[in-house]
Order: C-alpha cells, then structure tokens, then sequence
C-alpha cells in the first residue's frame, strides 16, 4: 500500500515534475558532481557516490562561488543528469540564479519540513504551477 | 512582487526573450527573499569566468536580442591571444575562450577582465545600490566604499546590466547592514599577506555573517590592497559579503555604530600565533617549484612597483614560470614607469586579462607552486596543483631559487 500526502510550497523556478527523492542534508556545490553519471563526488560529503539525476532532490541549501555552481548545473544539463526537480529547506541567491538560468523548477517553504516528511526513494511530485508537493511512500522498505 | 509598467513589460516578453530570461532571474530571486520591488541601478560587475555555465546564459540573452542597459566591468577569463603562444590549450578550450569575449563584446559589456573593480575601473559612491558579483570585490564595494550590493552570482548581476535594475532586500537595507559577530584582533597584520590570512582565519568561523573587526593595535589605515585582500579570503573561506573595521570602514565609526546597535552572536579572538597557524594549515610544506603566480585577486599597480623594487638585479630561475595577473591600465602604468621593465630583466611576466582558475595554466599542474594567495591556492588545489603560500618578498626569493 502506498499512502500520499500533499504539501504546499512556494514556487521558485516553475515547472511540474516527478521523480524519485533524494535527500541531502547537507548543502551541495553541483560542481563537485560528475556530469557524465549525476554522481556526487565532493570528498566527505553525506551523497558522495550516489547520483541525483532526474531525481526530486531534496536540499538543504548551494553552496560554492557563483560561477562554479552554474557551471556545475549547465554540465550536468548538456548529460541530461540534473535533478528532475529541487525541494530547497533554506533558499540561496546563487543558487536561485543557477535553476533559473538551466529552467530547473524548484520550490521552497514546504509546508512541513521536508526532512521529516521526504526520505530517500519516495515517490514525489512537484507541481510549480499550484505550488504543491506530494509524496508517495513506498509501500515497505525494502 | 510590485513591479512597475516598464518591468512587467520586460517580464511579459515585450522587449524581447532575452530581456524576459533575465527579468524572470531577478523576479525569481526577489521572489526567494521576498523583495518588493525592484530598484534601479547604474553599475554592475560581472564575474565572466569563461566556464562554459557561464558563457551559456550570457549567449542566451544575446541570441534573444538583449543588450546591456548598464554595461557591466567583468572579472578576467584569460589573455587568448596571449597566452596560447606559451602553453598548450586544446581546440576547444580556445574556442571557448573566443566565444566568450565575443558574446560578452555583443551584449555590450565593458570589457575590462580584471576582478578589482573596486579599486579602478567601476567605483561606486557610498550609499549607491549596485549589483557586483564576484566573491572579492562584492565585500569591497560594500564594506570598504560604503556602497549596497548583495551578493549576486555572474548570472544575476548580468540580468541587472540587462534590465537596469534589481531586486529590494538584503544589503540594499540599512538594517540589515549591522555587524553579526565581533572579531577582536591582538594580531598585527602589516601587508597584504597578513590580512588574507586574516580574511582566510575569520572566514572559516564566520559563514555568511557580517564580522566586525576591531583591532587592539592599528598603527597605520590599511590600504586598498590590503583591504581587498581581506575580503577576498573571507569570501574564500567563508561566504562574507559585507564586513566592518571599527574607525576603519565608512559605516563603523565605532563598534556600536558597526553593530547597530546589537549585541553580536559570538566573539572570535584572534591571537598572533592564530596567523601562523593559519599559514601552516593550509600551505604546503616546499620543494622544488615550477610556478610563482601572484595576482589573485589582480595585482595593483602598487603591488607592481613593490615587486620591481624586489626583482631588482635578480634572476628567476630557469626552471620557474613566474607569472603576474593584473588589469591592462596597471600593466600600462608599470611600462610608463619603467617598472615593467626591471619585471621582465628578472624573468618575470606580466599578464592581464586572465584569472589563476582558466585551462591556459595546465601545464604546471602536477608540479608545486607559491604564491601569495590563499584564493589562488584553493581555486588551483582543484585543478591537480599544490601551493605554497607564502608573502610576496618570500615568493621572490623562491623564484629566484627554484625552490621553497
């Protein structure tokens, strides 16, 4: 059985989108993924070795010079392994600047902490649009 | 957001797609701080840096028809006409960095690659709203000139040169200007070096808070220079945008008047021996060298005559590039003052134009170098080359002898 919540949040970056959560806890640099297989590969980072592409990321904020990190979305762009979408727990300008600049849609202000209600391998999908999240659990792990 | 006729019209696409992406950058982001409006401004720096993220939104305004209502200073990529007669740079590097001087050149950018404008080419008055990116020269601007920039990535302070304005919060606001964290100094920096080590020390502590330094000892007004350096390292190793120095900087004629009034969050002392630690941390021990670079942020004209003075009757060694990024007016002045000349008797090069972090330095990676800079050090650490940090009479001497 799969039960599904939905949340409001606030839209950023518009677009309507689903994918598979990942969760990072930390804030990330996109410049420190590989473009050819959405990995991250900053040293001592919590999803070192895990891919975010075409996943619903779920962010606790960027973190890099401004350039390094919209080079980092534009590269992981050209290999089609940017997130599907990003849920963002605290909003950064640079980081604002490099989803919009790639169109990637992003949220913030979810209505419950995104921490407590989204783990890794839920279901969810953002609707920029309405400004709403929903998130399917999976039914049992694993 | 409240915008006005003129800015919905850009929003809504009337003066063209280009003009809409960069109005939806900057709705976007006022949006994310919830700014209310927009404010004019009449100076922005951008931070070109040739990567190609960076010259993809550039060209994607250009190809939908923008051009820049406030042209923008830009921070340096590098000297491709230069440089390519010295080291090897692939096809597509080069092309790349073509591309980039020419999209900059047809969104009609001033064009003066070089990362302090601040001290020279783009001076903004004290109290003026202006939108600067680059990590150095937006603390500058804003704790040394007295002038309202938060910190904007190159994308966004391209979308204000494009559209004349930007978004309301933050910086832009007197209140929100205060000191957040009291840094208490026994230290005595006294050149450039120190105070990087310095901004490098204070950085690491204090995020993306406004520290306000207060020094037990000042003997002498730091110089610009110095200052620059300051910032630079504090946006290095932490992500500082606005600092004070009481009886220093424009807004801190004293520390209740840095702090606003405020009590702040926490104290960092910062003792002597906190430098030299500082320097032992982060810089390699030594060895044989194969690179000296300084100018990272760019070298001054100053800083030019400091290191004529030095190389004076030396000789860099045979196998020691040693190479100087500056800006083409200081280049300039350096030749009229004959400084340029006792630079390359010693063997010594001058470069403008171009930045530590660009694909014309390759050659040396793998190989040690020194330099003055612990900006340098990190931003080159990535690329595959190890650093020592050391200050500009010792880097000299390194050149000289091929080794540390």
């Amino acid at each position: 059985m799969s039960a599904k919540t939905s949340f409001s949040c606030r839209s950023i970056v518009k677009g309507h989108v689903e994918g598979e959560a990942i969760v990072s806890r930390e804030a990330m640099c996109f410049y420190l993924c590989d473009p050819e297989t959405g990995e991250v590969i900053e040293k001592n980072h919590p999803l070192k070795g895990r891919s975010i592409a075409k996943k619903i990321l779920v962010l606790q904020s960027g973190k890099g010079s401004s350039v390094v990190q919209v080079d980092g979305f534009y590269q992981l762009s050209v290999k089609g392994n940017l997130p599907a979408g990003i849920i963002v727990r605290e909003i950064e300008p640079v980081l604002v600047s490099a989803a919009v600049v790639m169109e990637t849609p992003m949220v913030d202000r979810l209505q419950a902490d995104p921490f407590e209600v989204i783990v890794d391998g839920d279901w969810v999908e953002i609707d920029a649009e309405t400004e709403t999240v929903t998130v399917t659990k999976r039914g049992r792990d694993e | 957001m409240q915008l006005t006729d003129e800015e919905k019209r850009m929003l809504d696409g009337g003066s063209g797609r280009g003009v809409q992406r960069a109005m939806e950058l900057l709705v976007a982001l006022g949006k994310s701080f919830d700014a209310e409006r927009m404010i004019p401004i009449l100076r922005t720096h951008v931070a070109l840096s040739g990567q190609e993220g960076d010259t993809y939104w550039c060209r994607l305004l250009v190809e939908g028809g923008a051009t820049c209502k406030v042209p923008p200073t830009t921070n340096p990529s590098w000297d491709v006409k230069g440089l390519t007669k010295h080291y090897e740079v692939t096809e597509s590097e080069l092309e790349l960095g073509l591309q980039t001087i020419e999209v900059y050149r047809k969104i009609g950018a001033k064009l003066t690659f070089c990362c302090t404008p601040g001290l020279g080419t783009n001076v903004p008055a004290f109290g003026e709203h202006v939108a600067f990116s680059e990590s150095s020269a937006t603390p500058y601007v804003n704790a040394v000139l007295g002038a309202r920039s938060n910190r904007e990535s190159s994308c966004s302070a391209l979308a204000s040169a494009v559209t004349g304005v930007t978004p309301l919060y933050g910086y832009h606001f007197e209140s929100n200007r205060g000191g957040t964290m009291l840094v208490d100094i026994e230290a005595r920096p006294k050149d450039a070096y120190d105070w990087g080590i310095l901004g490098y020390f204070i950085g690491r502590f204090a995020g993306s808070r406004i520290p306000v330094l207060s020094f037990r000892h000042m003997e002498n007004r730091p110089t610009p220079e110095e200052l620059l350096y300051l910032g630079a390292e504090m946006a290095t190793s932490g992500s500082v945008a606005m600092y004070h120095i009481v009886g220093v900087t424009p807004e801190a004629p004293t520390a209740a008047a840095a702090f606003r009034g405020k009590a702040p969050e926490f104290t960092l002392p910062v003792l002597p021996r906190h430098l030299k630690e500082q320097e032992e941390q982060i810089s390699e021990k030594g060895g044989r060298i194969n690179l000296v670079m300084l100018g990272c942020p760019h070298y001054t004209y100053d800083q030019l005559r400091e290191l004529a003075c030095l190389l004076e009757g030396r000789t860099v060694h045979r196998d020691v590039a040693f190479w100087v990024l500056t800006s083409f007016d200081a280049i300039e002045l350096a030749r009229r003052s004959g400084h340029l000349e006792t630079i390359e008797r010693a063997g010594c090069r001058l470069v403008a134009d171009t930045c530590i972090d660009e694909p014309c330095w390759k050659s040396f990676e793998g190989g040690l170098g020194v330099t003055d800079s612990p900006k340098c050090m990190y931003y080159r650490e990535r690329r595959g080359q190890p650093f020592v940090i050391r200050r500009l009479s010792d880097c000299v001497e390194a050149a000289v002898r091929g080794e540390i």
